[in-house]
């Protein structure tokens, strides 16, 4: 489209369809913008209700309610809403939505629940509107609604010719009464809901437009920074900013303090270090520069290196630094942890089936903290001023990024404004709106816009990191070599991974699962499937050499004991669905040609977590110490699926991270000093490591459906660790497996 | 402080800034093409690349004073309608899940295919293993560039 059409296409609807246009763009790729031409851009809007609104000429708006951080609800939530209405697809723009209260519930990226949680509102949003207008033509007609039927936006009335565009009687329509029930399609009547549809802002992507946070600019912003202590444990004490404030462009240096002790605190006011200095200047690189001539005096924080200290002494540690290293986190977590482990669900008489056990199977395993390391650093534009408070940029949970705001600043909700931009990634770390607060509080500060970004060093050192976790399994085996109890006790640094009610809770007459937690001053929060990103992995590798133990296949043995739990469940409260747990299983099996020798190395993992069931099958050979994957196949239970090519682009996608992050990456300190910081020192999987081939197989059973962002991440870890013993004969009990493969290299 | 004449995209730009700034930030702060995205500074992650007269180079690296007088061609310039073979051949195969990084992966795959237009897997691998994709989108990049590697055929 040329530069005029697109200023039209502002000028008429302002600059919510600046979105629109681009996606109308992204439909005719290969048609030199052939339809996007041929499509009038309508000259009054419709609002049926907060989800969508109609052109004139029936073109659709649909709002995406939740934020966008690539899991593709910007381009899935909408499908459902078009689905109901009853549109042509190709006829419907998306937008964002800002945060709205009034009209949307849970405007959340997490948990993997937009899906899940959204589809009866938005299948309703589009059910009700879809009515209005049916209810509108039918008076117009004065016919009865039942008499009347819609196809790709169009009414008609099958006793006359007569039909009508939603465009042409929406107007009527607004003036119709909402309904209060609406009849929902029969999900075999889907004609958008289970077809392949491309990601909405596509081509805005490919072509390098303005899309994510740090992209905004505003008349008149400065650039923020951050200059931070440099290890967990240390405040601000005093600094000498002069030089750095005659430099060329800088504005101002100051500090902040983002979360005072009085401030009442939202669970999602996770930050590293509340006290900051603040770079402000004209453009990034000169607050770069800047950055590195502030002189800060840091201190020991007090408080936070007595719980640390504690730590150590009750490790039994020599030389107590009072700052937290990760060489000391395995001793902690495995002597001292475990001593405080408190029983989570019993079932049976474990204790008993030990003392008379044959045999005793223990195996323990570890995961290191984590950073998340979204390609685009943390950042937010904020403009405070006159008691009002407009804020764009990424976040996961704006809403209580507004709250926060409001605690904050003082200033009421209504006058905070949160608009989300396109995340480039968020894997958890988006739901800790510190950034947001900062900025807030900055442009307050200055009186200016500003926009807050983060080096990639600001970033990684400042995390909110998946927490360092410890398991340790036990299985009983009689002289039969029976399966008679199993021992789950977990715990971590600063919290427990167990889900004592998942499987294999409900499959063996003996069950005991305990937990631990350990404090700890590093920042730490959710991480892609939080909890399960560990426990999944850990869980489905000594399930495999448990089966080994028993001579049994990994699968069968798998199948065995989800039979029992889906005919005869020990126990009242199991979190899963064991035929549905099974079924994919099953399907992974098929898929893969299990039973065929196919001269690779196999592992298989499968695990419920976020409402989905996953089974993987990996397939790897071993060179040089150097793991290749060859393929994986994927079996996937999460009910209807609403965008199939892009659900699989979801389960490729955490399949790949997961296989990274269990090989490659871990986040390490010395003496509270972060070790990594930037991608040099922090590994993460890349193009040549990546899986030659990922399969994907989802079950059809027409259940409501569930979400996808997360459960692919946790099995495949266990697969590879299976995998992996299989090809070296080894078996990869810590995390990340890669040091371990090189520890053998350098013996 | 000084001034600065570059070719961007076939266009000559004037930009006042110290000679270290690095051609990044001088093309997303000082002329607003912020399709070229800051991802690591350190040349490690390749979100930020360009075509330095023809070949894909790290934007963090290159000083605004070595840019003159060569030709750049940033995401924006890469194609006048969105249409190069590798953007469609991306578009084709739905890569993008967040889509921070497929700037600077298309750009990468670009310059590759202008030098080898027919890539073998290991040739892609090698090319593409310095652009990172947190969201490991990286089998449907590869199936991108042998899309656009057979369109060009």
């Amino acid at each position: 489209m040329g530069r005029r059409s697109f200023i039209k296409s502002v000028s008429l609807a302002g600059g919510g369809l600046i979105i629109g246009f681009n996606w109308l763009a992204c439909q005719g790729p290969t048609e030199e913008g052939g339809k996007e031409l041929a499509m009038q851009m309508p000259e009054e809007w419709f609002e049926l209700n907060g989800y969508l609104k109609i052109g004139d000429n029936g073109i659709v708006t649909i709002y995406s309610p939740n934020p966008e951080i690539g899991q593709n609800v910007k381009t899935s939530m909408p499908m459902i809403v078009a689905e109901e209405l009853d549109v042509d697809w190709n006829n419907v723009v998306v937008e964002q939505a800002p945060l709205n209260t009034e009209v949307f519930t849970r405007q959340l990226a997490g948990g993997s629940q937009s899906i899940r949680q959204g589809w009866q509102s938005l299948r309703t949003a589009g059910a009700t509107a879809r009515q209005m207008l049916l209810t509108a033509a039918a008076k117009q007609w004065e016919v009865p609604v039942s008499e009347l039927s819609v196809e790709n936006g169009i009414i008609s009335h099958k006793n006359s010719d007569r039909t009508i565009g939603y465009g042409e009687i929406a107007k009527a329509a607004v003036n119709v009464e909402i309904p209060e029930v609406v009849e929902l399609k029969n999900i075999d009547s889907f004609k958008i809901i289970g077809t392949s549809r491309k990601n909405v802002d596509a081509k805005k992507i490919v072509t390098g437009q303005p899309l994510f946070g740090i992209d905004t600019f505003k008349e008149g912003m400065l650039i923020a920074m951050i200059v931070q202590p440099p290890a967990f444990g240390m405040e601000f004490k005093t600094m000498d900013a002069a030089k750095a404030k005659g430099m060329p462009g800088i504005k101002d240096v100051f500090t902040i303090d983002t979360y005072p002790d009085d401030m009442e605190k939202e669970w999602s006011d996770v930050a590293a270090f509340s006290k900051l200095v603040v770079v402000v200047g004209e453009s990034t690189w000169q607050v770069m520069q800047a950055k590195k001539e502030v002189k800060v005096e840091w201190d020991l924080n007090p408080k936070l290196v007595k719980q640390i200290e504690i730590l150590e002494k009750s490790a039994g540690m020599d030389g107590v630094s009072g700052l937290e290293s990760t060489s000391i986190y395995m001793t902690l977590m495995s002597d001292v942890g475990s001593k405080k482990s408190e029983i989570v669900r019993r079932d049976g008489n474990p204790e008993k089936a030990f003392e008379n056990a044959a045999r005793v199977i223990e195996r323990s395993y570890t995961c290191p903290f984590l950073s998340h390391n979204c390609m685009e650093p943390m950042n937010f534009f904020a403009d405070v001023s006159g008691g009002k408070a407009e804020l764009l940029g990424p976040i996961q949970t704006p809403e209580f990024a507004e709250k926060s705001v409001n605690k904050r600043l003082g200033l009421d909700l209504e006058n905070i404004d949160i608009q989300m931009t396109r995340m480039g990634g968020g894997f958890g770390r988006r739901l800790y709106g510190h950034f947001l607060v900062e900025a807030a509080v900055i442009s307050e500060k200055m009186g200016t816009p500003i926009k807050l970004v983060y080096s990639r060093e600001d970033d990684m050192t400042n995390g909110v990191y998946r927490p360092a976790y410890h398991v340790t399994y036990r299985a009983a085996l009689d002289a039969n070599n029976k399966l008679t109890a199993f021992h789950v006790n977990a715990g971590g640094i600063p919290e427990s991974p167990l889900f004592a009610n998942r499987f294999p809770a409900g499959a063996i007459e003996n069950y005991l699962a305990e937990s631990w937690s350990m404090e700890s001053n590093i920042s730490t929060g959710a991480f892609r499937a939080p909890r399960s990103n560990f426990i999944a992995g850990a869980e489905q590798s000594f399930l495999d050499e448990l089966s080994e133990e028993m001579d049994q296949d990994p699968i069968q043995f798998r199948l065995d004991l989800l039979d029992r739990a889906g005919k005869n469940p020990v126990g009242e409260e199991n979190d899963y669905d064991a035929a549905r747990y099974a079924g994919v299983l099953k399907l992974a099996r098929d898929k893969s040609g299990w039973n065929n020798n196919t001269g690779l190395s196999r592992g298989v993992a499968a695990y419920y977590c976020h409402n989905s069931y996953v089974a993987q099958i990996l397939d790897l050979s071993v060179k040089n110490n150097q793991p290749s994957v060859d393929k994986v196949t994927c079996a996937v239970d999460c009910g209807i699926v609403v965008n199939p090519d892009a659900a699989k682009n979801m389960v490729e996608g955490g399949t790949i991270d997961g296989i990274g992050h269990a090989l490659y990456s871990e986040m390490t300190f010395k003496d509270g000093v972060p070790q990594q910081s930037n991608f040099d020192t922090y590994r993460l999987i890349r193009h040549k490591e990546a899986p030659k081939t990922i399969d994907v197989h989802f079950i059809e059973n027409g259940i409501d459906p569930t979400g996808l962002g997360e459960p692919p991440f946790p099995p495949i870890q266990g697969a590879l660790a299976n995998a992996l013993y299989k090809a070296t004969g080894k078996r990869f009990y810590d995390q990340p497996f890669i040091s371990h493969m090189q520890d053998d290299l350098k013996t | 402080m000084a001034e600065f004449s570059i070719n961007i995209n076939g266009e000559k730009h004037n930009v006042n800034v110290d000679p270290s700034t690095p051609l990044l930030w001088v093309l997303r702060d000082h002329l607003k093409m912020v399709g070229t995205k800051y991802g690591c500074g350190i040349a490690q992650c390749g979100a930020c690349t360009v075509h330095f007269n023809g070949t894909a180079v790290r934007s963090c690296q290159l000083p605004i004073s070595a840019a003159i007088d060569n030709k750049i061609t940033t995401i924006e310039g890469l194609s006048e309608h969105g249409d190069h073979p590798v953007q469609k051949a991306w578009l084709e195969h739905d890569v993008p899940q967040c889509g921070y990084c497929q700037a600077g992966q298309i750009m990468t795959a670009s310059a590759l295919l202008k030098q080898n237009p027919n890539p073998s897997d290991k040739d892609i691998d090698n090319a593409m293993s310095g652009n990172i994709c947190r969201c490991g989108t990286y089998i449907r990049i590869k199936a991108a560039i042998k899309t656009a590697s057979d369109s060009q055929l």
